[in-house]
This record gives structure tokens, sequence and C-alpha cells, in this order.
């Protein structure tokens, strides 16, 4: 059960003297349960890649299945597979349109054709996943509450289509640490108690470092590292100089100790284990 | 999708169609506009197709530009040319049914659609040769002496740099909201007419919320550099009636001329 990118290449206004190639050849295997973490500079085709997930762009050459369907075919089967895959865009809060939060999350699960009961519940439980009272949030008009506040109402109602895969582009843009800290916690809760695959891009490499069990450097429209954060971290620094990514702060600290003679391990993500592995380094001096 | 439409899009060049004053282009467009109702017999549409095709040889405007611009106005001309043809009365030419073909009507036909190409050619040179800001720099000058009357001649000028300026901001906007949407199951292209308008309401509120938004924001960026309108504002690039302006205006009264003395030799020998 995957999401498999077959040597996609995309070129935009293809056959003018605007044409720009997007990305070329991409081959990647998404695996169901995976947190991938996606990063790249600005223009290296991580949005152009995250549209083809499910099938908004179509791509100029190779092929994407979601769980073997091929989602660029004609057929119902293309469909179904395509609402496999949810996406939250960047600054979600701007597609709000209803009257009140209930209904806007309420609006892809009857796009769906669902029973009003069904919609009833997974509208409540998507308020729950995002952290807001239903009671409280239900009935008010989504365009009056904080700017926080909007972006979870946005993300829920991508939650509520139930997607085997959530894919989310640059879900803290623009909020401040506490909401971005909110935003993050709940995704991982998310993740962490349902069989869903998370794959999110963003700018802040620390958060992907703590969060993703899996990373994804993309470099003028191509691939140019893959595997987990910690071993990328580690082992290829220069690759990630060169495709204009910094390392996390964390990672930075660390190799400052090692150059200053203290050696720790330099592939740790999490601020815990950073702190043993000074305290043990520290001890056995 | 999106990428087709060429409302007011400025084709870049140094032609000498392109080095006009804005004035000059803006008052000739209008004066050719009028003209084109002067002509009425076949030789007189000769001569300002003649004229036409040697105002784009010498803007440089590739020909596909010119055609994608009459793209969207097809139907219109298509509709036109039935109409006239339809319901002109005349000489029978073909008759089937409630249809009959005369040949006045055809020739009406012909040449209203004639008159609505031209129209739309010429005025989509002068927004090919000539940039936004330019356009409205120019519009504002000319609108200057009405000012008198109360006309808010800068501000008219001002919202229209504005609105062009944003067809593209909004354009993108659009695509984007459209995207998400259709990632929650939204359908935009099946259905009926009523359907397919209802289904667009998730597309507009969002859209005219985030319009209202922009123009805030735009508006509070501007009041904060000081603006305060058109009163004792200077520009950077005075704009200056050159000889080749005079030039132009001469060509383009000798056209006129030339119309009017072919359609006075009409009259008398009819």
């Amino acid at each position: 059960m995957s999401i498999i990118l077959k040597d996609i290449s995309y070129i935009y206004m293809a056959k003018t003297p605007y044409e720009k190639i997007a990305i070329k050849n991409i081959n990647i295997e998404i695996k169901q349960g995976e947190f991938v973490g996606i990063i790249g500079h600005t223009g290296s085709g991580k949005s152009t890649l995250l549209q083809h997930l499910n099938g908004l762009l179509k791509p100029t050459m190779g092929q994407v299945t979601v769980e073997g369907q091929d989602i660029n075919s004609k057929d119902e089967a293309a469909l179904h597979g395509k609402q496999r895959v949810g996406m939250v865009f960047q600054y979600p809060e701007h597609q709000l349109f209803e009257e009140t939060v209930y209904e806007d999350i309420a609006f892809g699960p009857r796009n769906m054709g669902m029973e009003e009961a069904e919609v009833e519940r997974r509208v409540k439980k998507a308020m729950e996943f995002v952290g807001l009272e239903h009671e409280q949030f239900a009935n008010r008009s989504p365009l009056q509450l904080s700017g926080g506040q909007m972006r979870r109402v946005a993300i829920a109602g991508v939650i509520a289509l139930e997607p085997a895969y959530l894919i989310l582009d640059e879900p803290s843009a623009g909020l401040d640490p506490r909401g971005r800290d909110e935003i993050f916690g709940q995704i991982i809760k998310l993740y962490e108690n349902t069989d869903i695959t998370v794959v999110l891009v963003s700018h802040n490499m620390e958060d992907i470092a703590r969060m993703a069990n899996r990373l994804i450097v993309m470099n003028d429209g191509q691939i140019s590292l893959d595997g987990s954060p910690a071993d990328i971290f580690r082992d290829c620094q220069s690759q990630l100089k060169k495709a204009g990514v910094d390392v996390p702060p964390l990672t930075l600290l660390m190799n400052k100790f090692n150059q200053r003679g203290l050696t720790v391990d330099e592939s740790v993500v999490s601020m815990d284990a950073a702190i043993d592995s000074v305290l043990t380094a520290v001890r056995r001096r | 999708m999106l990428a087709d439409i060429m409302l007011g899009q400025y084709f870049p060049g140094s032609s000498i169609i392109h080095q006009l004053d804005p004035r000059t282009k803006i008052i000739s467009t209008i004066l050719f506009i009028s003209s084109v109702f002067l002509a009425e017999s076949y030789e007189a549409y000769a001569v300002v197709s003649g004229f036409i095709a040697i105002i784009l040889a010498l803007a440089g405007i590739p020909l596909i530009m010119i055609l994608r611009s009459l793209k969207p106005l097809w139907f219109i001309i298509i509709l036109t040319l039935f109409i006239h043809i339809f319901t002109t009365p005349g000489t029978v030419l073909y008759s089937m049914g409630i249809f009959t073909v005369t040949q006045e009507g055809l020739r009406q036909g012909i040449m209203m659609s004639l008159r609505l190409i031209f129209l739309i050619i010429v005025s989509s040179v002068l927004t090919f040769t000539t940039s936004p800001v330019t356009l409205t720099d120019g519009l504002e000058r000319l609108l200057r002496p009405f000012k008198k009357l109360g006309l808010p001649a800068h501000e008219l000028a001002m919202m229209m740099t504005i609105a062009l300026r944003f067809i593209p901001t909004l354009l993108e906007e659009t695509d984007r909201i459209m995207k998400a949407q259709m990632a929650r199951g939204a359908d935009f292209t099946s259905g009926n007419i009523v359907r397919r308008a209802r289904n667009m309401i998730p597309l507009l509120i969002p859209l005219f919320i985030s319009a209202f938004r922009r123009a805030d924001e735009l508006a509070i960026a501007m009041e904060a550099r000081c603006y305060r309108g058109g009163d004792y504002r200077t520009r950077m690039k005075e704009l200056k009636i050159k000889a080749k302006d005079w030039i132009a205006y001469g060509i383009l009264l000798l056209l006129i001329g030339t119309l009017v003395a072919v359609r006075f030799i009409e009259n008398k020998t009819f």
C-alpha cells in the first residue's frame, strides 16, 4: 500500500517561450505509515511535486499510482484513488467559505456523497483531532476566528475526508510559535493515533527533523537526498548546503562540540537525546 | 486555462508605434474606431484593412497574438454575422423554412463582423504597444481638463492601474483556491448551468474575501507612504508630444479624408 511516482516530469507552459521544467525524472515511493518531510529552497519543485500526489497536476511524463491505481486514468477507480489522498495547501484558511465551521468541514464529506449521520460523525471527529471544541465552535462563522483557529478549521476540512495519506504544504507558515506548536502537536497526535501517512513540506528544518522519519531534499526539480533525517544530517551536510538548505540548529551545535574536541553523537534530532549525548561525553572525560 | 486570457496584455518592443505618446495612441484609436463607421463600400474596407495591416507590420506584433486577442469574441462576431444574414430584407438568394439569405444581408453581415474585428484589433494594438502604466498616465492627462467639472481624473487612472496590476495576482489566487476546493471534492466542470453556478460559490466567496483583504492592505501600505491623491504630485517621466506624434495625427487625418472622399464619390454615383 503506497503512493508510487514513476519517472515523473512536469513542464510549465510547455511549447511557449515561457517553458520551464519544474520537476524531472522523479521516482519515489511513499509507503503507508511513513512520516515524510520534504524540504528544499524556493522554486526547487516541492509544491509541483505535491500537486502530483493527488492528481491536481497531471505529469507531462510518467505515472502516479495510489495503492496500485493510476490516478490520472479516466475511470471511477482513479477518482477513488485521489480521494485516498488529502491535501492541505499553503494558507488553507483562504479557502474557507461556509457560514459556520460545521458546514465548512462538512463540505468535503458531502461532496463524497456521505449520509448526513456519517458527515456529522466525521466532522465531530475531525474537530476533535484539531482541538476545536464542537459545542463551542460548530456554529460560529469561520471568518471570525483567529488565524490559528481558521487554519485548524481548514485542516479539519481535509481530515474529515478521512484520507489514508495526508499532505501538508507549509502548515505553519505565518503562524506565531504557539500556533505553530499547536498545529504540529495535532499532526503528531493524528499520526500516532491513526494509521495515516503524512507528507509534510516545510522550510523549517528543525520541525522536519523532530517529526519526520524520512527526509527528502529537493534541489533544482530533482531529489538530491532521501533517507532518515539522522543519517542525512550526519553524513550529507555538504549536499544539504548545495541544495540551499540549512542543517537544524541542534546539529550545528553538536558539530561545534565535535570540532572543539568533545565527541558527541551528531545524528541526534531531539533536545533530550542531545542533552544525554553531551552529558555522557562530559562524564567520559 | 486561465493563462489564455489576453486582457490588457503588453507586448514589449521598441517600434515606432511603441514610441508614440500614449495620448496620441488613445485619441487615434478613438478617431480610427469612429472612422470605421464611415466605410460602407468594398473600396473603403480595402483602405481600412490596408491601413491596419501597415500598423500591425510597424508595431511588429506576431499575427498569432492578434488572433488570440480575437478568440474570446469569436462567438459575438459569428452571431453578428448570422443575425445580419438572416434578418436583412432584400433580394433573396436562398431560402429554407424561416431562414432566408438575402444579398443585402450577406453584404451587411460580412461588413458588420469586419467592423467588429477591426475594433478589436485596433484596441488590442493599443494595449499591446502601450504598457499599462503609460496607458493610464496618458488617460490621466487626457481627463485632466475635466477635473474642473469635478471628474476625479487622477483617482480614476490610479484605480485602473491597480486593477490591471492585480489581474495576474487574482488569476493565480483563483487557480489556488480552485485546486484546494477540488482536493475537497468540489466539481467546477460538470452539471447544467444552474448547478455549475452553485458550484462556483466555494470559489467566489474566498476570492472576494481575499480581494477585499488585499484592497485593505494596499490602502494601508499606500497611506503609510503618504499617498494622498493627485494634487501637487510630480512625475519622473513627463509626457511630451513629439514630431512623430504630429506625423501620426497627419496620417490618420489622411485616412479619414480618404474615407470621407470615397463615401462622397459613392453617394454621387448612386
